[in-house]
């Protein structure tokens, strides 16, 4: 039985590592050059933290496996990422409200975790939050240009929110792995973020024109302990292929 | 040689110096000279990556540990950087080295030295002038009240924001209105 804090660390860094996989299928096509830059920014960014949350795992585990193995050769159940952010690009409005989703949940997590007692997981922690009040800053900027935009663009903001909305209720769940960090001072409990972060992303939204869906609609569930769609399955047949194919292939 | 490296103490308990064995300064002065390879006038120690040197006693004798932060997380020159150090001492017989990765406090650019600041000047790219105050009014939702950004050619103070996202994660892309040219700025963080 792999433990809770093995798991707790690979929720972390498999969501930040999927995230950052999607968000390099834009690279070279992004709408302009400036947006381009950006969405491969915020991706290096995040596979920058998935790589020390997976190192720190791998240590925790305890069975010689590093980021790599972690990464490549696992299979998708064995992922632990949340919902969100396997769900696929679709279009910008969608890729961007799933980011603005994701950025608002994120910051309010790493300032939690800033405070485990953990020392590595605190030290990724407080890292990773500079770059991501960067992430969360660019995000509201254009849920609120997109809504107030055009017909067209608020229309496709719309929907894109209305899309993404059930598989936010991830975000503040909180099971048996959780509990177990929380009581350890390792973790935190997620459902205290979700009053703030319904405030942020209403309050955002409100300012693009955009309607907030009922904050007690039905919600997906089932990342966290290993229930995937099938859009994960194919993101990554694509990331894993190399080493897969060729193990112990060298850059 | 920088203000900095001149100003790391011995560090008080540590092992005594062995014969031929380099001096911490002259390791500093040796690591001065590895640059950044995506912004080639700026050294590791300009930047504030080396946070400390140690000798230690190992198994395998006598070794240098080289602690070091990166700067962003995924900064793909980190390991280049790090290929870069080890290379340039073994190249001065210190063969016997370990990087010991430091997370915590985060790197900030409050650590490029002035000496640096101005270095990036000469380059052609803007310094983060205010430091890491500023990074925080940023994310703070007042970026549009930004202290201006000096253009680093002509000198003026009338600049505006291109993108934030620029030519590597670190900078934003600037345009002076004076002069006309556009600029690389090094973003405060």
């Amino acid at each position: 039985m792999p433990s809770a804090k093995f798991e707790y660390l690979l929720r972390l860094g498999d969501t930040v590592l999927v995230l950052s996989q999607r968000l390099s299928e834009w690279c070279g096509r992004g709408p302009v050059l400036e947006e381009d830059m950006a969405l491969a920014n915020t991706g290096l960014d995040l596979l920058g933290h998935a790589r020390m949350w997976l190192t720190y795992a791998g240590e925790v585990e305890g069975k010689g496996r590093d980021e790599d193995a972690l990464a490549y050769l696992r299979d998708d159940a064995a992922f632990r990422n949340m919902l969100l952010v396997e769900r696929p690009n679709g279009n910008y409005a969608d890729t961007l409200t799933r980011q603005f989703f994701f950025d608002a949940w994120h910051r309010l997590a790493l300032a939690e975790l800033v405070k485990s007692s953990d020392s590595t997981v605190a030290g990724i922690a407080g890292k990773a939050l500079k770059e991501v009040e960067y992430h969360f800053q660019r995000s509201t900027d254009l849920i609120i240009r997109l809504g107030g935009g055009t017909d067209y663009s608020h229309r496709l903001m719309q929907a894109a929110v209305d899309e993404f909305w059930p598989y936010t209720g991830e975000l503040f769940e909180c099971d048996a792995v959780d509990q177990e960090m929380i009581v350890l001072d390792v973790g935190f409990d997620a459902r205290s973020l979700r009053a703030p972060w319904l405030a942020t992303v209403a309050n955002t939204l409100e300012t693009a024109t955009l309607v907030s869906p009922p904050a007690d609609a039905w919600m997906h569930k089932g990342g966290r302990t290993g229930v995937h769609t099938q859009a994960l399955s194919y993101l990554l047949g694509e990331m894993q292929v190399l080493p897969r194919r060729y193990p112990g292939a060298q850059w | 040689m920088g203000a900095r490296a001149a100003a790391i103490p011995m560090q008080p308990g540590s092992a005594p110096v062995r014969a031929h064995e380099p001096t911490l300064q002259q390791i500093w002065a040796w690591l001065a000279g590895v640059t950044d390879p995506e912004i080639p006038v700026l050294s590791v120690v300009d930047l504030g990556i080396v946070r400390d040197l140690q000798w230690q006693e190992a198994p395998s004798g006598r070794e240098l540990i080289l602690t070091w932060t990166p700067t962003y997380s995924g900064c793909p020159a980190v390991e280049v950087i790090n290929a870069d150090m080890k290379a340039a001492l073994v190249a001065h017989g210190v063969g016997n080295v370990r990087l010991k990765l430091q997370l915590s406090p985060a790197w900030t650019t409050d650590w490029i030295t002035p000496a640096g600041r101005q270095k990036l000047r000469v380059y052609g790219i803007a310094p983060p002038a205010c430091g890491a105050c500023v990074a925080r009014e940023i994310v703070a939702g007042m970026a549009r009240r930004m202290p201006a950004v000096e253009c680093p050619r002509c000198g003026s103070r009338h600049t505006h924001c291109l993108s934030p996202a620029g030519s590597t994660r670190c900078k934003a892309l600037y345009a002076c209105d004076d002069c006309l040219e556009p600029f690389d700025y090094f973003k405060p963080h």
